[in-house]
């Protein structure tokens, strides 16, 4: 018989990871692409590529695992045996990596998230409510605003010696502050750093208030590569703070975990590159309730649709 | 013109508010459709963009019963900003246009019976003040009765034997109110339904989670408001608590505060508007009682409930007990809700199972 592999898919609202995993646990292939929006497309690519690592290896997948903000949507369409939130696959991977793990710090696209741990066990958590300052999509428009790459906005950040206090409040603010420093004549590296950290005490602030947060403390999520955002955190909270190599992929890693332990097997294919999903969302007027339906096409034929309150729903 | 009254939709409140109503106005009742998207999306459009969401829920409830044919409004007040909501809310109808007669139960602050029977005697010049007080009493009657049904079936859902079946029953109860609306009779629906669940609890319970529900009341009541948070709690066969319901607010509230208070006097020394101070006296019973978690709910912008927060944060660190905070405001994005929710329990359910294995 052959060895059993498993897949887990972590869809964000800014990238897309994936990771095959073996028994042990070992990441034997894996893949970190842009969603750009469309998180089917993307999940086509992801799947293709991760294809591509292995095909001399002639691996078997019996169970696909999916977490983050599409997981309904992608987890019907691999035909999901687990399908997860975030904040559990997230400490599960992390906890597989970084074992002692007490605090992990995640600041993604959308949100910012806080987990803490005791005994292995998550003891508590917070998500950033309503509003997404402090958020990687924040970040990215102000790097766009200030004509700087995004992946060089950390390198950029630590050049500076003298940084201007930005407000953290709220993103709109910030960004009021941000341009009228600016034009107040600040050094754009002193803005950078500001805005790096804004979003440290924005976190600190808002997500991790109330909260004791105990090292060894684990920085992860796509703001995790900015290494201007790192060392603020390090300053503010006066400790070490670890950014593990494979940080953008412990969501993958601990659903692709929570799928081999499920013990569920379900048939996987990684031919899916061709085949046309399509979805269309529709209000269901079957009730008062209005509930917006998702359906979902693949090759024009429909194989789930979700959404509904109630049985109304479900009719065709 | 023939009389139409309407009111704002509270849970299933409905059935106690719109008998009485009938009975001692002898008007038309119209009950509010029930609050959706759409609702929300109405009241939204009409409302001041920071006022709490019940204002919005409530006034989209009165705009699409206005729209329906009814011509007479019934509104209701209480300790915080809702004090507001009946005068603020009138203005904005009338401005739109709307024609109709308003019963505006507040009273400096408060809630006031006696305004209540004098706008319902204009509709039915008839009624007098034994007539009112005897359906009043029934009307209490029936939210007690509906109250201990709810709670019988938030106690006993790990009992439950087939899934949904304490749903149905408590439905059937809330259809024969209408037909048997008088004190005995209630007494005797109550009991018949409490029977039919009795015959349908396993013998042993599942091994599930105990999670205590705290926090505004109209989010706790009005579920459609709260993204039916509770309803999916018990789709799980999670138990839940939940003290405040009408009961608790009309009736056993008043005579408890002095204990809620001295209890929570600990964390916070002086009385806190509307729930919050019963809020955490709850949350410490609970914590002593060793459920796994809470919930905290409120509208974005509820004061009380916002002073409550830093407190329940206390709470939550001295009893380690997690308590998750959501605020709801008029975003449809019923995913993030879910995401919090479904991680809540699954780090219930880690926490409990380490307790267990710990011994």
């Amino acid at each position: 018989m052959k060895d059993k592999y498993y897949l887990g898919v972590d869809i964000g609202s800014i990238s897309t990871k994936g990771v095959i995993i073996d028994e042990e646990d070992n990441i034997i292939a894996s893949d970190y692409l842009w969603t750009e929006g469309n998180p089917i497309g993307a999940v086509q690519k992801l799947i293709n590529s991760l294809y591509e690592q292995v095909k001399d290896k002639d691996i078997n997948v019996v169970c696909v695992g999916t977490t983050g903000s599409a997981r309904y949507l992608i987890g019907k369409i691999l035909d999901a045996g687990v399908v997860k939130n975030e904040i559990t696959a997230h400490a599960i991977g992390t906890m597989n990596k970084v074992p002692d793990v007490r605090t992990i710090i995640e600041i993604g696209g959308q949100d910012s998230k806080i987990i803490l741990i005791d005994k292995n066990v998550v003891v508590d958590y917070n998500m950033n409510t309503i509003c997404a300052a402090g958020t990687g999509a924040f970040l990215s428009s102000q790097a766009k605003r200030l004509g700087v790459n995004i992946e060089d906005f950390g390198s950029i950040a630590l050049t500076s010696k003298n940084s201007p206090k930005l407000s953290a409040r709220c993103s709109v603010f910030a960004e009021s502050d941000l341009v009228h420093k600016l034009q107040m004549g600040y050094k754009k590296e002193d803005v950078i750093r500001g805005l790096c950290d804004a979003i440290v005490s924005n976190y600190l602030n808002n997500v991790a208030k109330g909260k004791k947060l105990y090292s060894p403390i684990v920085f992860q999520g796509g703001v995790s590569k900015n290494i201007g955002v790192k060392k603020a955190f390090e300053e503010q909270l006066e400790t070490e703070v670890t950014v593990i190599n494979d940080g953008h992929l412990m969501g993958a890693l601990g659903i692709a975990i929570l799928a081999k332990k499920s013990k569920i097997e379900k048939p996987f294919s990684f031919q899916i590159k061709d085949i046309k999903f399509k979805t269309i969302g529709s209000e269901c007027n079957g009730c008062s309730n209005n509930c917006e339906i998702v359906n979902v096409y693949r090759e024009d034929k429909i194989i789930d649709r979700y959404g509904n309150k109630c049985d109304n729903g479900l009719k065709v | 013109m023939k009389k139409v009254i309407s009111f704002p939709n509270l849970g299933d409140y409905y059935v106690p508010i719109k008998n009485f109503l009938i009975k001692t106005s002898k008007c038309e009742v119209m009950v509010p459709l029930k609050s959706t998207k759409h609702t929300l999306e109405l009241g939204n459009k009409y409302s001041p963009d920071f006022v709490c969401l019940p204002f919005k829920y409530t006034l989209g409830n009165f705009i699409e019963s206005l729209d329906n044919g009814a011509n007479v409004l019934v509104q209701a007040g209480g300790g915080c900003r809702y004090g507001y909501y009946a005068e603020v809310q009138e203005k904005i109808l009338r401005d739109l246009g709307y024609k109709f007669d308003y019963i505006n139960l507040t009273n400096k602050g408060g809630f006031s019976l006696f305004k209540f029977y004098k706008g319902i005697k204009k509709l039915n010049p008839k009624l007098n003040i034994f007539k009112f007080s005897y359906w009043l009493l029934v009307a209490v009657v029936n939210i007690i009765y509906m109250d201990k049904l709810d709670k019988y079936i938030r106690k006993n859902i790990s009992y439950e034997k087939s899934k949904g079946i304490f749903m149905k029953i408590k439905e059937k109860f809330l259809k024969n109110v209408d037909n048997n609306y008088s004190i005995f009779k209630l007494r005797k629906l109550y009991k018949q339904s409490i029977t039919e669940i009795k015959n349908n609890l396993k013998n042993s319970k599942d091994e599930t989670l105990k999670i205590g529900i705290v926090g505004e009341l109209f989010s706790l009541m009005e579920h459609s408001s709260s993204y039916n948070i509770e309803e999916f709690l018990l789709s799980k066969n999670i138990e839940v608590r939940r003290y405040t319901d009408l009961t608790c607010l009309l009736i056993t509230k008043r005579f408890q505060m002095k204990k809620f208070h001295k209890k929570s006097r600990k964390f916070a020394k002086y009385l806190q508007g509307a729930d919050a101070t019963p809020n955490i006296s709850h949350s410490i019973d609970m914590a002593n009682e060793h459920f796994d978690g809470i919930i905290h709910m409120k509208p974005m912008s509820c004061s009380p409930e916002i002073n409550a927060v830093p407190i329940l944060q206390k709470v939550s660190e001295e009893y380690d007990i997690p308590i998750l905070f959501l605020t709801f405001d008029s975003q449809y994005a019923k995913g993030a809700i879910d995401t919090r929710i479904e991680a809540f329990i699954d780090m219930l359910q880690m926490r409990k199972e380490n307790l267990i294995n710990e011994g």
